[in-house]
């Protein structure tokens, strides 16, 4: 993409003190996204970190209200863990068929990934809705404060990441795999994989220890 | 003239280094799938049929499967390794745990010596504070 | 009536006439001052025909240079409003004795210390230092632009949101009187019920969202667009400084935004994260937003060492002293920032053990700082010294900040901390090190850049009545605060009983007044050097003002958008020095199109819905909140169809733009 060319003195003895650059050159703004992603992705961990502090240090301050034994069906977690997980891989297999240039491969993989991610929003909010309705509301005590601040900012993480996909859908009809759509399907799984990451660390502190 | 330009290649733009970036195949998911899932039915199955008497080490046995899990994730979802972007993905990531663990530990350090010294009473009481 | 009244809060919320301070005299007068002046300065931009300029060159330009300037004039106009309040403070308490209420009640009084705190820190220091790394950084690296031009010309909108926030705030409503830190349980919804602590929260959280948006932005230049042969060991200082700030930036303000949004779902949902009931505990708080503001200390301080780093080795005439240990110290201040945070609360009690260790982490952290005091000594040493402005603030930072950090040391020590923890002592440390090192550095700075971003110098005879009346008067302002500290009095109080302590509080009040004349000269200086820009002595046709030594130095001033029409090739530390040394020669022919961004209103369009939306949340018009909302997320996501982004310089307008700078060169021969 850049040619080094003598621009000062006799060829071959003075340095290179600019390059010359030819009309291929595009492109070098886009490069970095991958990296300012992945740098975004790390700065999102530390408010789930701050989260994550926030409830190992008052999180078992139940205030007389109920305690995670009380509360959490964990056959209930085990589903929507499932589905978060199948979402992943179906997340994998659009990769890889994007990067075979399969259009319709990779569109349909993505709609399967926002079906799981769909089963997953709607058991957290079946979940949320259960626990409101039988009075263990974030306002009974720093427990609960704690706990739906940190699920529901997972939850929020994860609604925002199926709008994401439903655009991205919807941008790939229009304009086929172009190399903008391929970046932002690359980006969004980032995105994706960390959420199931992030949902590791949940279920095993928040729901596996809590009830112990 | 090439000779004259020391690290030309690894600090302008890396329009040349496609390496390691996200290249997963499939039997690196399914793989990764498989483990996922083995690794996430025992915690769940250790805390649900309290196979194990000891909380403690449930508890811990529930940590170390959950990083277990996370590393998985990271190798054979995220596709980390030391060459993606000349290594600053896994810098970066390295960097943010460290970040972590000393704001998550610290926390709970400096909170639980905040408690014993200004809060006189015991954990029970804690829990059940109005 | 009582439907009335529904309609009425369905519409506006909390927001009703009485909002307007209408009874407090000082903010009308204030109000009237701003209107007119708004209206002046409106008035002239649509008399002059200036909105079709400003709008399509600069509010909706994604050119960094132009970013960078527009976050400088951002940090300037609040730095006025910060200097306002805290001569109004200084005033206050030197009339307020012995029985006297001073001029400012309470209510007040405590809204403008913590404004100034905020606004000083956040809507001043942040957008300098932000907007100088965004001018200096890219051309220092031999780039065309950063990595994401959008998303820079999106964070400077954002940061100036929160900036236009707590302008409203003054006029609307009031501010915060919690302190700049905003500490629960005073901060919760029982002890600040009304809408202060919401213009705190709301203006932060947007202002936080451009910052860190910034910051990624610039890690990822300085990672993935250094020019050829500038491995790491060659970039400049600056950029290393820059680079370091960033990573604090990312690391760093999530946890900021997480405790505010838990401080925000206190008082709105009524949770109990930060409360005394409820399990909640207020000490976590403090904890949590000292983990972001020990870092925040630094991500302020490091750019400022890259400033003098680059002022001292130009102005000496000498390659910096000690580059790799420059380097290191900085790497080493970055991890250590994020373990020195419980200093700022010794006293709350976590004991011996705790406080020990982090006693002795910020003992340590003054060592590679003490590192750089030393290389800058060395490069001065027998050097070629120019004393030019940079070179005075220079100096002044580095008498005035090894007392600021001497008295960080005295304080780490936590049996001292417990006397002074609270005192004015504090509050002239603190000072001492912010005015002594942040301040300093972002005018030499300002100085030193100043002709690269206009192609005029700045007057070195106003520019050093400014350093003159600054450096005096802060040493005027700040000994007696020290003293008084030393004696017992604590900080934020707005009156005092004992009469005693009157002379040093009119002293400290004097000091405040040289600074403000220094600051009327230090914005003099750069009208003087406007005035006179046709004068060879403060034109710079050259591009090398200073006889710089790195790449910023090696294009026009200034510079054209795309910087380099032939990206420079490193060869060793002081790229621009070297190329000098060794008699490079400017291309003059072969110019090819050059690949640059679109200018876009995309990021005023944002910015200005989230401002709708804070000023919305503030108030709790509940409907406006969800419109706001929708069109935010609405339009961002209607952004992301625009694939054409991007558009070509033609080669013939690069030649012509060379050939210019070709016929100002040929008049001035460089060395």
């Amino acid at each position: 993409m850049t040619k080094v060319s003598s621009t000062s003195g006799l060829a071959g003895e003075a340095p290179v003190f600019f390059l010359t650059e030819t009309d291929e050159d595009h492109g070098h703004h886009e490069t970095g996204t991958n990296l300012g992603f992945w740098i975004y992705l790390m700065s999102d961990c530390l408010i789930f970190a701050s989260l994550f502090a926030v409830h190992a240090v008052v999180g078992r301050n139940y205030a007389g209200g109920p305690a995670p034994v009380d509360l959490f069906d964990l056959n209930i977690i085990l589903l929507s863990t499932t589905a978060l997980l199948i979402s992943s891989i179906t997340y994998g297999f659009s990769v890889i068929a994007m990067q075979s240039g399969k259009q319709q491969g990779t569109l349909g993989w993505l709609a399967a990934t926002g079906v799981f991610g769909l089963i997953f929003l709607g058991l957290s909010l079946y979940e949320f809705y259960h626990l409101i309705h039988i009075g263990a509301t974030p306002q009974v005590s720093a427990f609960l404060s704690s706990f739906f601040a940190l699920v529901g900012t997972h939850a929020l993480h994860v609604a925002f990441g199926i709008v994401w996909l439903v655009v991205l859908l919807v941008q790939i009809k229009q304009r086929g795999l172009i190399e903008a759509n391929q970046r932002r399907v690359l980006c969004l799984s980032m995105f994706w994989h960390f959420l199931d990451l992030v949902w590791i660390v949940v279920f095993s502190f928040v729901y596996l220890i809590g009830v112990l | 003239m090439g000779a004259k330009l020391p690290d030309a290649a690894t600090a302008h733009s890396g329009a040349q280094h496609h390496s390691g970036e996200a290249h997963g195949t499939v039997g690196g998911y399914i793989t990764g799938f498989i483990l996922s899932a083995i690794l996430t039915v025992i915690p769940f199955w250790l805390v649900m049929s309290g196979a194990l008497a000891d909380t403690a080490l449930t508890a811990l046995a529930v940590a170390a499967l959950g990083a277990l899990q996370i590393v998985v994730h990271m190798v054979y979802f995220l596709q980390m390794n030391g060459r993606s972007e000349a290594g600053w993905t896994l810098s970066a990531f390295i960097f943010t745990v460290i970040i972590i663990a000393i704001a998550v530990v610290g926390s709970v350090w400096v909170m639980h010596h905040l408690d014993v010294n200004m809060m006189p009473m015991t954990h029970e009481d804690a829990r059940t504070l109005p | 009536m009582a439907l009335d009244s529904n309609l009425q809060q369905l519409l506006f919320g909390r927001l009703t006439l009485e909002a307007l301070p209408l009874h407090e005299p000082i903010v009308v007068v204030t109000f009237v001052g701003v209107a007119l002046g708004g209206i002046a300065v409106l008035g002239a931009l649509t008399y002059f025909r200036l909105w079709g300029y400003l709008w399509h060159e600069w509010f909706t330009s994604v050119d960094h240079k132009k970013i960078g300037i527009m976050y400088i004039v951002l940090g300037i106009v609040m730095f006025l409003r910060g200097l306002a309040d805290a001569i109004m403070l200084r005033l206050q308490q030197a009339i307020a004795s012995g029985g006297s209420e001073g001029y400012l009640n309470a209510h007040h009084y405590d809204q403008i210390f913590t404004a100034h705190g905020v606004i000083m820190i956040f809507f001043v220091a942040m957008p300098l230092v932000t907007g100088l790394m965004n001018y200096v950084m890219p051309l220092q690296i031999g780039a065309r632009d950063v990595a994401f031009p959008f998303l820079n010309n999106l964070s400077f909108w954002l940061t100036t949101s929160g900036a236009v926030l707590v302008m409203i705030s003054l006029f609307v409503g009031e501010f915060a009187q919690t302190g700049w830190l905003a500490y629960p349980p005073l901060s919760g919804i029982d002890n600040s019920p009304w809408v202060g602590v919401d213009y705190y929260l709301w203006s932060l959280q947007i202002a936080g969202v451009g910052t860190t948006l910034s910051g990624i932005n610039l890690i990822v230049t300085i990672v993935k667009m250094r020019c050829p042969g500038m491995h790491y060991m060659r970039m400049p200082i600056f950029t290393w400084t820059s680079l370091c700030t960033n990573i604090l930036i990312v690391a760093t303000f999530p946890i900021l935004t997480a405790v505010l949004a838990l401080l925000t779902l206190d008082r709105y949902v009524g949770t109990h994260f930060f409360t005394n009931d409820g399990g909640g505990n207020p000490m976590m708080y403090v904890n949590l937003i000292w983990i972001w503001g020990h870092p925040e200390v630094y991500i302020l301080v490091l750019p400022a060492f890259g400033i003098f780093s680059e002022v001292v080795a130009t102005l000496s005439g000498k390659r910096l002293f000690g580059y790799t240990s420059m380097v290191y110290a900085t790497a080493c201040i970055t991890i250590l920032s994020y373990i020195v945070w419980l200093h700022h609360f010794f006293t709350m009690g976590a004991g011996a053990t705790v406080n020990t260790f982090f006693g002795i982490t910020t003992m340590i952290i003054s060592i590679p700082t003490g590192a750089k005091i030393f290389n800058w000594l060395f490069t001065m040493y027998k050097g070629r010294i120019r004393f030019e402005v940079p070179m005075y603030w220079s100096i002044g930072f580095m008498l005035t900040f090894v007392v600021g950090g001497m008295t960080g040391v005295l304080l780490a020590v936590p049996p001292a901390d417990f006397v002074l923890h609270n005192s004015l002592f504090l509050v002239a440390h603190f000072h001492n090190t912010i005015i002594g090192g942040v301040v300093f550095g972002l005018f030499a700075g300002l100085v030193y850049w100043f002709p690269k971003m206009f192609g005029f110098r700045a007057d070195p005879f106003v520019g050093k009545i400014a350093f003159w009346c600054w450096q005096i008067g802060f040493w005027v302002a700040f000994m007696p605060v020290y003293i008084l500290g030393l004696m017992g009095v604590t900080r934020r109080l707005s009156q005092f009983d004992d009469t005693s302590l009157q002379p040093l509080f009119i002293t400290a009040a004097v000091g405040a007044g040289l600074i403000g004349i220094g600051t009327l000269a230090l914005v003099g200086q750069f009208a003087v050097g406007f005035l006179r820009r046709k004068d060879p002595a403060y034109a710079d046709t050259t591009g090398d003002p200073w006889n710089g030594r790195t790449l910023e130095w090696a294009t026009s001033s200034p510079p054209p958008a795309y910087n380099f029409a032939f990206t420079p090739v490193a060869h060793d530390i002081d790229a621009w020095w070297d190329m000098k040394k060794r008699g490079y020669s400017r291309p003059l022919t072969g110019f090819v199109p050059v690949h640059m961004p679109h200018n876009t209103g995309m990021g005023v369009v944002l910015a200005g819905l989230a401002t709708v939306l804070g000023f919305a949340l503030i108030w709790h018009i509940w409907w406006l909140v969800v419109v706001a909302f929708v069109t935010l997320i609405g339009t961002a996501i209607a952004h992301t169809f625009n694939y054409n982004r991007d558009y070509y310089i033609p080669a013939a307008e690069v030649a012509a733009i060379e050939d210019n700078r070709t016929r100002l060169l040929a008049g001035k021969v460089t060395s």
